[in-house]
């Protein structure tokens, strides 16, 4: 009896605690919102920013909507519930706007050109809109070209090198040899090469996708588990019903591995290209902005960088997802 | 070689084959050895295995852990060669695997990015019939108790459900010849009980060949119309026991309480 009644006793503030702590998380977020918008409108800036006004009413919508979501509780609906999951993100990123805007736009404490005020760099996404979308464009376009080529010859000579002695052979001291070299260190070959710089760029993503694939797919195929072949063999199955229906699938999250690796790798050889032969795309547009001293266009490449890479990972997590839905305690990205 | 028959009068299984009488047996060892190399040495594993099963017998084989029972089986399923004998399958050598004789793993290996329905379907999908046989996938789960679980994946699934898988991936190639390695070693003992129960049916349905490796001595009494013992590796014949009393047979049959006695002396367990 005593301890049922105990039990009643701590669990009943327990609850009241878990879905109470969002809403007050979310309310000290909507405050913080809300001082950011108030700094920015009414204490002067210490030099000449546009924008201010703009940036002190986005913080201010911010701060009153995570403010109505949080009194609201409840009654507001899925949307504001995901608001409040995630308003200890919110507090922090509030704060670290106002002290960057204090820093910055109000006191000049960090040296000019180089750390411009948050609405300078917002500033860049609504009157250079145009020419990041352009460089987005052409990066997207030149990635997915030397991606899909790399990650395609990747995986077919990988089958080839796990699956045949012959082709192991020549292909193993080949890529022992050449394979650990990085991509970039091709690059005045490749440019000197090509006709254009476009195709040579093409090459050295390519390039460095193709040979994280490579490996990983033919490890992958050389480490099925044999009695895989044993038992498809009784069944009556060809050579190409094992090669397609046995070897890959078994190597397929492998395979995933080496696509993940040579992602990583593309999007470095993709921003030194773009900075050395290419004249477009994202890592030309840092360039520019640095020679023109813009750091404000430079951060704002960055973070459309960071989004877009990310974006491109997640993606990648969700084919990955799909395909082998058939394991289980995948990685969650 | 000890030899014992067990006859039960006019009650024998009607189509019992004639020991031998068949112009060309369903399976046919002579002076088969095999060996693998451990460690640098060689290790005798089969030593002048002969044996012979006729058409549509049920045969069990029984042996001390290790001595080479799942060997002989890959033998007769092609994928391994001897190194001195001969294997015939209908009086034809064999010299690799063929759908016609299949062989259940003594671990299920089930493909685990396949699901249970596509897992028992390989075998017709690797011979290019799945289109037209389709419904005997779903006959062959259903004949394991699975049907609920077709789209299950094998992390899904018990180990007991993982083998009843392997058995209906095996049993609906509809083969002539059934190789079973310890099929039913991971059930428990009422599913197993069933699944024997099951298996002979099916054998005097189908008129397959089984060729039955187990270590449980009830079950092979049960099952088998002859029992062939062997010795510990290197694996000899050591004895071949002939059990004739009709289908269903039940454990507690002095006849097969007998046998038992006597197979448990074999082996060299007589009085536990
Ligand atoms: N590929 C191999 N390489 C080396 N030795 C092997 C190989 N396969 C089997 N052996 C050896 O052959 C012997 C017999 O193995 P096998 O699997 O046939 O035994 P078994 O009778 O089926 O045993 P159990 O009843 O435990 O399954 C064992 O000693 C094993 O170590
Ligand atoms: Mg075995």
């Amino acid at each position: 009896m005593s301890t049922i009644a105990l039990q009643n006793e701590t669990t009943a503030p327990a609850e009241d605690r878990i879905r109470w702590r969002p809403i007050y998380a979310a309310l000290l977020a909507g405050g913080i919102w809300l001082a950011l918008s108030a700094l920015a409108a009414r204490l002067p800036d210490a030099a000449e920013f546009g924008y201010t006004n703009e940036f002190a009413i986005v913080a201010g919508l911010i701060g009153v909507a995570l403010a109505i979501g949080s009194i609201g509780g409840d009654r507001t609906g899925p949307l504001a519930a995901r608001l409040r999951s995630w308003s200890p993100w919110l507090i922090l990123l509030g704060s670290f706007l106002f002290v960057w805007e204090l820093a910055t736009a109000k006191r000049l404490w960090l040296p000019m050109p180089f750390f411009p005020p948050p609405q300078a760099i917002a500033e860049v996404f609504v009157d250079d809109y145009a020419r990041l979308f352009d460089s987005v464009w052409h990066s997207a376009f030149l990635l997915a070209g030397g991606y899909l080529i790399g990650a395609a010859v990747g995986f077919v000579s990988g089958v080839a090198i796990g699956w045949s002695k012959a082709v192991g052979y020549w292909a193993h001291p080949i890529l022992r040899f050449i394979g650990p070299l990085p991509a970039t260190a091709w690059l005045p070959l490749a440019f000197f090469i090509f006709p254009t710089s476009w195709s040579a760029s093409t090459f050295l993503v390519a390039l460095a996708t193709g040979f994280p694939v490579t490996v990983l797919t033919w490890s992958g195929i050389a480490g099925v588990n044999k009695a895989y072949y044993d038992v498809a063999r009784t069944l009556g199955a060809s050579n190409r019903f094992l090669i397609l229906k046995v070897a890959i699938p078994a190597a397929l999250p492998h395979v995933f591995v080496g696509l993940f690796m040579g992602l990583g790798g593309s999007f470095a050889v993709l921003v030194v290209a773009e900075m050395l032969g290419v004249k477009s795309g994202l890592g030309w547009y840092l360039q520019w902005a640095q020679g023109w001293a813009a750091y404000a266009n430079m951060y704002a490449a960055l973070l459309v960088m960071a989004i877009a890479c990310s974006g491109l990972i997640t993606l990648l997590f969700r084919i990955r997802d799909w395909l082998l839905s058939w394991q289980k305690g995948l990685v969650q990205w | 070689m000890v030899s014992v028959v067990a006859t039960h009068g006019s009650a024998s299984r009607a189509e019992a084959p004639p020991l031998g009488g068949a112009a060309s047996p369903a399976l046919d060892l002579s002076g088969v050895s095999q060996a693998f190399a451990l460690d640098g040495r060689p290790l005798p594993v089969l030593e002048d295995v002969s044996l012979s099963a006729a058409p549509g017998e049920f045969v069990a084989l029984l042996g001390p852990s290790g001595c080479g029972k799942s060997t002989l089986l890959r033998l007769v399923a092609g994928l391994d060669l001897p190194v001195a004998g001969d294997v015939l399958v209908r009086g034809k050598a064999v010299t690799g695997p063929d759908p016609s004789r299949i062989l259940v793993f003594q671990d299920p290996t089930l493909f685990p990015w396949r699901t249970v329905f596509d897992n028992v379907a390989l075998g017709l999908e690797a011979q290019g019939r799945l289109r037209r046989d389709r419904g005997q996938v779903d006959e062959a789960l259903a004949l394991v108790g699975l049907g609920e679980f077709a789209g299950a994946y094998p992390h899904q699934l018990s180990g007991g459900m993982a083998q009843r898988v392997s058995l209906a991936r095996a049993l609906v190639n509809d083969p002539d010849l059934l190789l079973l390695d310890e099929p039913l070693g991971k059930l428990d003992s009422l599913t197993r009980i069933a699944m024997q129960a099951e298996l002979v049916k099916l054998w005097q349905e189908s008129g397959f060949t089984a060729l039955l490796v187990t270590h449980d001595v009830e079950e092979a009494l049960i099952l088998a119309q002859r029992v062939i013992v062997f010795s510990d590796r290197p694996a000899r014949i050591q004895a071949e026991i002939r059990n004739d009393l009709p289908y269903p047979r039940h454990r507690d049959h002095p006849r097969i309480v007998e046998l038992r006695r006597e197979v448990l002396t074999l082996l060299g367990l007589g009085e536990s």
